[in-house]
């Protein structure tokens, strides 16, 4: 079946980044950050090391299985908080309309010139580096087109019979948001979330990349590349392992979150057939 | 006409601006969707406003829901405000007024069973017993020809007409006093519409309700009306009892409404001048306003007319003629 492609290759690498994150201390042959020996450094991948080592004779492999739990959690956390500012304001903007939309509109439109990995940048150097500031950051700048899908998704609802029927029948605002338009519109927003998921995974590795993240000496993908950037010629394996385990699971969250709209979307589904 | 009228529309005008190019808005227009439109509902009538899309009618509907803001006029209810400064609040009014839609498909939230969009209501409406709220949805679900075991259902799993039953289930279970009906069966297969139209005349009886019809559908106008408004532009042309509508229209756009009915006995005493409708004199120095001699304009108002008597309770827009 065409349709399963994309939601099954997606989901089996969004699955193997979870069970691998949340499975870490007991997949992982050494610790991330103890085991480091420099009598094992820059060691090429053999039967000890599946990855190699890096520079300091830490375990690959073991590193970006605890590196997962780094992407995971930012990606989860980072994208609740968007979908979240996203679709409270997108719904409340688009079911009120007025002034607040205005308002509304102007705020994502700026959020959407200012590329999010400069914005991002910008609260991570006020808050300084850290886990915390890496939700905080991201979580606050990727929320627009949410925000706009939201919105939109709650103008085509806002004349639907029942909508206004609910209005007939005395629901306030806030529970007529909640109970006829949220569930209504959750499809949309849950591919959102889920493509979003692929780009906070992106951006914690830069802003890690950068030096503004995860501090060494624990793992995140994008620290490993930091580290593993001056030796490149000579262990290009501890480059190329976090690379891919980027690439994949950013790979699998776009996979999944494109599945997803297509097999939401009744629309996409009558096109293919 | 004995005291105050249950529902009241005094002089009502609704416009919509319109952002018609050119730069900071230059090009805005006002479209005058209702034109000092007033009408009366007595208790327990069916009153039904009748025209083609666009004449306003749906926005009249939407007024007295409280949905649509009046530009100016105004509405009330038992001769208190029910809309502008003093209306009452969503709360008050659910109990007031409730609506049928015309679409079934879009009038039902599809992430909510039928019980949810029934108990919900009631629950908002303070009443807080579980086996209340069953019976009372329950026996609702049983008045408009389902049955209790459907109230665990989606609405994808039911078709037009039992989709339609329940709209009007949600409307009847906060017993309101009057419902306004948006083209209640026009979007139901033919033979599913002489079963809802018994249905919506069974429930007034039962209920007491008063309706306020909104339709292009003259055959369903003709069922189910006491008294009967035509809309033409945003302004009552003719209005008046049934009879005065179907067997005596005097108005020329009512005449061509009704001949457009595809009911062999109507149409053909209305294409047949000799067999049909008598011409009426009209006052001195009168002609019919909006008879279509010239094409109104939605985006200007309307030339001074006004709705004259010509028998007890069959009035028809003249003009004065120049």
């Amino acid at each position: 079946m065409k349709l399963g492609f994309n939601i099954l290759l997606g989901g089996g690498l969004t699955a193997l980044v979870i069970v691998g994150g949340l499975l870490a201390p007991w997949l992982a042959p050494f610790d991330p950050v103890l085991d480091a020996n420099l009598m094992n450094a820059e060691l090429p991948p053999d039967s000890t090391f599946w990855f190699g080592t890096d520079s300091q004779g830490r375990d690959v492999y073991s590193r970006i299985l605890y590196g997962a739990q780094i992407s995971l959690t930012v990606g989860i956390v980072s994208q609740i908080i968007n979908t979240l500012i996203g679709v409270a304001l997108g719904i409340s903007a688009g079911y009120w309309g007025g002034w607040w939309d205005d308002l509304v509109n102007g705020l994502t439109n700026v959020m959407l010139a200012i590329p999010s990995l400069i914005f991002a940048l910008a609260v991570m150097a006020v808050l300084g580096p850290g886990l915390i500031s890496l939700l905080i950051a991201l979580g606050l700048t990727n929320w627009s087109w949410t925000c706009r899908i939201a919105r939109s998704s709650t103008l085509s609802l806002k004349s639907q019979g029942y909508v206004q029927a609910a209005q007939t029948l005395g629901y306030g605002d806030i529970r007529i948001m909640m109970t006829q338009i949220l569930p209504n519109i959750m499809g949309p927003i849950l591919v959102m979330a889920t493509l979003g998921m692929g780009a906070a995974v992106l951006a914690e590795a830069a802003l890690s990349f950068l030096g503004l993240g995860i501090q060494p000496p624990y793992p995140s993908w994008g620290s490993m590349l930091t580290d593993a950037r001056e030796l490149i010629r000579l262990a290009p394996w501890a480059a190329i392992f976090p690379g891919l385990a980027i690439f994949l699971s950013v790979l699998g969250f776009n996979l999944l979150g494109d599945g997803l709209r297509d097999s939401l979307d009744p629309h996409m589904r009558t096109r293919k057939a | 006409m004995t005291g105050t009228p249950l529902l009241q529309i005094d002089d009502l005008h609704v416009r919509f601006p319109i952002a018609g190019g050119g730069l900071l808005g230059t090009g805005r227009r006002l479209l005058h969707a209702v034109n000092g439109l007033s009408l009366t509902l007595e208790k327990g009538e069916c009153l039904s406003i009748v025209g083609e899309s666009g004449c306003g009618k749906s926005t009249t509907a939407l007024t007295v829901m409280g949905l649509q803001e009046p530009s100016s006029g105004s509405v009330s209810f038992r001769g208190a405000p029910f809309s502008g400064p003093g209306a009452p609040g969503r709360m008050q009014r659910a109990k007031a007024v409730q609506i049928v839609f015309q679409d079934p498909y879009a009038s039902l939230n599809p992430r909510q069973t039928v019980h949810a969009s029934l108990a919900a209501p009631l629950r908002l409406h303070g009443i807080r017993s579980a086996s209340e709220i069953a019976d009372r949805v329950e026996t609702m679900l049983i008045n408009v020809g389902l049955t209790a075991d459907q109230a665990r259902r989606y609405p994808h799993e039911f078709s037009g007409g039992q989709r339609q039953r329940i709209g009007i289930a949600r409307a009847l279970i906060l017993e309101p006093e009057i419902v306004v009906l948006d083209e209640p069966v026009s979007a139901l297969d033919v033979s599913i519409r002489a079963q809802i139209i018994n249905l919506l005349l069974d429930l007034q009886e039962k209920y007491g309700l008063s309706y306020l019809m909104i339709s292009h559908d003259l055959s369903v106008v003709e069922h189910m009306s006491d008294r009967v408004a035509v809309m033409f532009f945003g302004q009552i042309v003719e209005e008046g009892s049934w009879q005065h509508i179907f067997a005596n229209p005097v108005h020329p756009y009512t005449r061509r409404l009704i001949a457009e009915i595809p009911d062999p006995d109507v149409a053909i005493r209305a294409r047949d001048p000799a067999a049909g409708f008598t011409d009426v004199p009209l006052p001195q120095g009168r002609s019919f306003a909006m008879d279509g001699s010239n094409t109104p304009d939605v985006f200007t108002a309307p030339t001074p007319s006004e709705l004259v008597e010509i028998d007890p309770g069959h009035r028809v827009r003249l003009s004065l003629r120049d």
